[in-house]
């Protein structure tokens, strides 16, 4: 990927809402050519969405994620891929990972109590036939996410004016 | 205990404490930017433009490293010229970078902040009376500095048409057979300045000519923009007239920590560490562990924070460009330095203004010397946000003004 189309990335991972001209300015490049850019990228699905970052442990109806550990069995010929499509279908699946290490994919399961997750795990995806087994972790807390602290502390501690 | 401040008296026939001060330290004023923090602090929803430090708060590694430092028990004094350790890797730094070798053993001193290397070189240097060249607007401390150790600080003006760079001939101009020392700083705060290789030449050849020994702050050297900065010490011959000073509160976003460092003739070193071991005995053991660890392995952070500036820059000069503010391209540092030219007010009034109806804080230029007037000593080194905010309202207050 050339130089200019990662700047522009980096700046919209930043801040999701800044304009083509504000990032033309910061990056010193022509706004029209930041526009095509960035109609490419989305095109190519190199920007696949522009979404908010919520934390929502402050939002009243919070909702319960686990992470799971799934073993599976590969099918002849394709692998994970059709097992992991089966799973990353489901909307209560946020998250899929193909590991390696002990087991093969993670998955991110968020509902809306305990006993959902609990309920997803053992209709939905234990039954699957190529799954061996399950690991269930139910997330306490999320500090940072997608390098975004959610508590930060470090507010700006400078003088209003110095030399 | 509840003092009363009108109770108060001198202890002594004299008429106040003032008469006990010293008459070179009486002399000195207060400095424009204190004046300027007074009347903003305390105040809310201010965006300030005023502040002349990162953004940033020191990279996590760097810290990390001091509380190791401190788990380890470094709490101890260093010797005074500062740790081994640190100094080899300053002498392997600036080599790599900017192509001045020095000898860390005998040719580097670890100070407490880029500050006391400049106080320290002044006061190595100073003999009563003798002239001190200062390219102005410069940063604030070298004249009251000067005059502290007995010396006269001369102006020496440089120009938005020149972007401020120092040239031979305004020098030569304020050269007098009492002119011994010429300060430099380049990347400038506050005009954000830089000085290339070009236009060094004809300067070391005014202090070849004029036998001048020169203090270079090149605090703001990993702050340029399109171009390397060049080291005065690395010009032919100027090794060992110059005492470089530099230091990380700038680069490595780590003002608080007060590491700085001097580098020059050895002989001139070890006059400095004279004063230095007397009066600090040495810099902040664990803050050198710190400097350390930035050294050894924080340039890629360096690097990002640099051209996270360089992103505002553009976006702080382009915008006041747009609301009518003429304003040369700064090419160091984290200061845009606009001209409010043609409005009508001085830099003060200016300043004063938009601070009260706009809620903006920028510093007057004046405050930084000869040709500070009429200009604006705004700092990028702000959000993004607040960056766009800052300007839409300075657009505000310039309609205002031109009666829009």
């Amino acid at each position: 990927m050339d130089g200019r189309k990662m700047q522009i990335l980096e700046l919209l991972k930043e801040d999701a809402r800044r304009s083509a001209d504000l990032i033309a300015t910061m990056i010193d490049a022509p706004a029209d050519e930041v526009k095509q850019a960035i109609a490419e990228m989305e095109q190519d699905h190199i920007i696949v969405k522009y979404a908010t970052v919520v934390n929502w442990s402050k939002v009243e109806d919070e909702k319960v994620t686990a992470l799971i550990e799934v073993q599976i069995t590969p099918e002849r010929g394709r692998g994970f891929e059709g097992i992991a499509e089966r799973i990353y279908l489901y909307p209560e699946v946020k998250s899929v990972y193909l590991m390696s290490g002990a087991y093969d994919l993670l998955v991110e399961v968020q509902g809306k109590t305990l006993k959902d997750v609990a309920s997803f795990v053992s209709n939905k995806l234990s039954p699957i036939d190529a799954v061996l087994s399950t690991k269930t972790f139910f997330i306490l807390k999320k500090y940072k996410q997608d390098g975004i602290i959610f508590e930060e502390h470090e507010d700006d501690h400078r003088l209003l004016v110095s030399p | 205990m509840i003092i009363d401040e009108k109770q108060r008296s001198a202890p002594s026939k004299r008429a106040s404490m003032e008469e006990y001060l010293s008459p070179s330290v009486r002399a000195i004023k207060p400095s424009g930017i204190r004046r300027f923090f007074d009347l903003a602090s305390g105040r809310k929803d201010i965006i300030t433009l005023g502040v002349g430090e990162p953004d940033f708060v020191t990279p996590w590694h760097v810290r990390e490293a001091c509380v190791y430092a401190l788990e380890m028990g470094k709490t101890q004094y260093t010797s005074n010229a500062g740790t081994p350790e640190l100094r080899e890797e300053i002498a392997y730094y600036l080599h790599n970078q900017f192509s001045v070798a020095y000898d860390p053993a005998k040719e580097v001193l670890v100070t407490v902040g880029g500050s006391e290397a400049i106080d320290l070189a002044l006061r190595a240097l100073i003999a009563p009376g003798d002239e001190i060249l200062v390219p102005e607007p410069c940063y604030i401390s070298y004249s009251p500095i000067t005059s502290l150790s007995g010396g006269v600080p001369v102006g020496v003006e440089t120009f938005a048409k020149d972007d401020f760079k120092l040239t031979a001939e305004s020098l030569r101009a304020a050269i007098t057979p009492k002119s011994k020392v010429l300060i430099l700083c380049y990347p400038s705060n506050p005009t954000g300045g830089i000085m290339t290789a070009e236009d060094w030449l004809p300067i070391a050849k005014v202090v070849e000519e004029h036998d001048l020994i020169v203090i270079s702050d090149e605090i703001y050297a990993e702050l340029t923009y399109g171009t390397k900065h060049v080291s005065f010490a690395a010009m032919p011959g100027m090794k060992d007239r110059t005492i470089l000073v530099s230091g990380f509160s700038k680069s490595f976003a780590m003002t608080g920590w007060r590491i700085g460092y001097a580098c020059g003739h050895p002989e001139l070193i070890a006059a400095m560490l004279k004063i230095h071991q007397y009066t600090v005995m040495c810099a902040s053991n664990m803050a050198q562990v710190a400097a350390l660890e930035a050294l050894r392995n924080g340039m890629e952070e360096k690097n990002r924070m640099v051209e996270s500036y360089n992103q505002r820059r553009r976006l702080v000069v382009k915008g006041f460009r747009e609301i009518g503010l003429a304003c040369h391209e700064p090419q160091g540092a984290f200061y845009a330095f606009p001209s409010i030219a043609g409005l009508g007010l001085t830099s003060e009034e200016f300043a004063t203004g938009l601070l009260n109806e706009q809620k903006v804080a920028a510093v007057p230029g004046d405050v930084f010397g000869l040709g500070g007037e009429g200009h604006l000593r705004c700092s990028y080194a702000t959000s993004v946000s607040q960056l766009t905010e800052a300007i839409e309202r300075m657009g505000l207050y310039v309609r205002k003004l031109k009666g829009d």
